[in-house]
């Protein structure tokens, strides 16, 4: 396997909330064209880590570089978020959502919209407004709204939570083939054997900190 | 990479198009605004001269209180779903997004202003003896003074457990001077004076108040 230069270096990483410590020095790199599913039990800082790679948390101390910037704001329109929560309005339609947040990004083709739409499978022409869709279905509009900039990294917090399984694999193969285009694709997920056979590593995170990464679901953990 | 552009208008659209849709915040306010105008006219029963005496006060305390409710409603649809995140990763300034809301929220109060301002003049017989133009700029100016202060403490209280309590606690403290000058101001115009110095004073408070919300609000955004 060619080792490729990292897109992300987190060096000693902590981030504290009050006195907890959420992340309790992290240090790692990941490289691109690589699919990483983070895994752990609740509390283990999986969504704080992404979230700090998303520049939604200000690290306490330590740095990260992204793309070889230091500062999220420089290199944010090539990151995509996903989060626990959809990130959408639920009063509008999926449509109008994407549309909006396109013209944060500077993008105005609506075709850039209409094609992550049906990347994930759901029907641009949807007038119903995201209040009243599924959640599965709202899972899969937030994914798009994740992916219709065509992002180099993506930061997926839960994106399988409540989704059936059909879907969901539809999901992993969506992920896979962004992942052979040479993007990055971080996925925190409970549902680890969903991306068994489709990750590259699976880093296992326990208190704040990563113990292990794996290549597979089933290896036994070697420390980093 | 530069900064997309339009994002003020597109923000502004998508906030109207989402009262329009929801109208939670209008009808809260004139519902609130309808119940002060026939409670106070209940309360008293002043004649012609003490109406226009008292007017000042009734009306901009009434559209103050009725405000808040207003500026409480627009960040809250934007932490439903944590949508704020989704502009927080996104390259767009933070002032666009500050404009936007302050000119939705001036657009819902002039609103109701316009529909309540006849009831006010039905129930407390008002005839303005002085220059009724003044009392336009006044309206114009005193509305602002609310809103973008409004808007910019809403924000800050965003994350409070008791953001609806917060708000007004930080909000009328600072909105006296601005208050004083509108009651002051309206007074004035209905008993036959002039309104010049007020109009003066309430400008000066606009510059400063919008400048100060403008360099500080990118800070109250990404706080944590």
């Amino acid at each position: 396997m060619t080792e490729t230069a990292p897109v992300i270096t987190v060096s000693n990483l902590i981030k504290q909330f009050g006195r907890f410590a959420a992340l309790r020095g992290v240090t790692a790199e990941f490289s691109a064209g690589k699919l990483y599913a983070i895994l752990g039990d609740n509390g283990a800082g999986k969504t704080t880590l992404l979230r700090t790679l998303a520049g939604l948390n200000r690290p306490t101390s330590g740095q990260i570089t992204i793309l070889g910037a230091q500062k999220f704001g420089d290199i944010c329109h090539q990151v995509g978020y996903m989060a626990h929560s959809s990130l959408l309005y639920d009063e509008m339609s999926g449509r109008e959502n994407l549309d909006y947040f396109a013209r944060l990004y500077g993008i105005s083709e609506s075709a850039r919209c209409t094609q992550a739409i049906r990347a994930v499978g759901l029907d641009p022409d949807l007038r119903r407004p995201v209040g009243q869709y599924s959640q599965g279905m709202r899972q899969r509009m937030s994914l798009a709204r994740a992916l219709f900039n065509d992002p180099k990294i993506l930061l997926l917090d839960e994106p399988f939570s409540n989704v059936d399984i059909h879907s969901a694999t539809g999901m992993v193969h969506l992920l896979a083939n962004i992942r052979d285009q040479g993007k990055t694709i971080f996925v925190v997920t409970h549902q680890a054997s969903l991306l068994d056979g489709t990750a590259d590593e699976f880093i296992w995170m326990e208190a704040g900190q990563i113990v292990a990464r794996t290549l597979d679901l089933q290896q036994t953990a070697r420390t980093t | 990479m530069p900064a997309p552009t339009g994002i003020m208008p597109a923000t502004l659209r998508k906030d109207l198009r989402l009262e329009w849709r929801s109208k939670d915040a209008i009808n809260s306010m004139l519902f609130f605004s309808l119940l002060v105008v026939v409670v106070f006219s209940f309360s008293f029963d002043p004649n012609a001269e003490e109406s226009r005496r008292i007017a000042g006060g009734l009306i901009w305390v009434a559209f103050l209180f009725a405000a808040v409710v207003a500026l409480n409603q627009t960040w809250a649809r934007e932490i439903r779903n944590q949508v704020l995140d989704a502009y927080r990763v996104s390259p767009a300034p933070a002032n666009s997004l500050f404009l936007a809301k302050a000119i939705g929220n001036f657009i819902f109060v002039s609103v109701l202003e316009a529909l309540m301002t006849p009831l006010f003049v039905i129930f407390y017989q008002l005839r303005p003896l002085g220059p009724t133009w003044q009392l336009l700029i006044v309206a114009a100016l005193g509305t602002w003074a609310l809103v973008v202060n409004g808007t910019f403490f809403a924000a800050m209280s965003l994350r409070t457990r008791s953001r609806e309590i917060m708000l007004p606690l930080l909000l009328f403290p600072i909105s006296i001077p601005a208050l004083l000058a509108m009651v002051q101001a309206t007074a004035n115009v209905l008993t036959g004076g002039g309104a010049r110095v007020w109009i003066a004073l309430l400008l000066s408070y606009d510059l400063v108040f919008t400048t100060a919300c403008l360099l500080l609000f990118e800070t109250v955004l990404n706080a944590e």
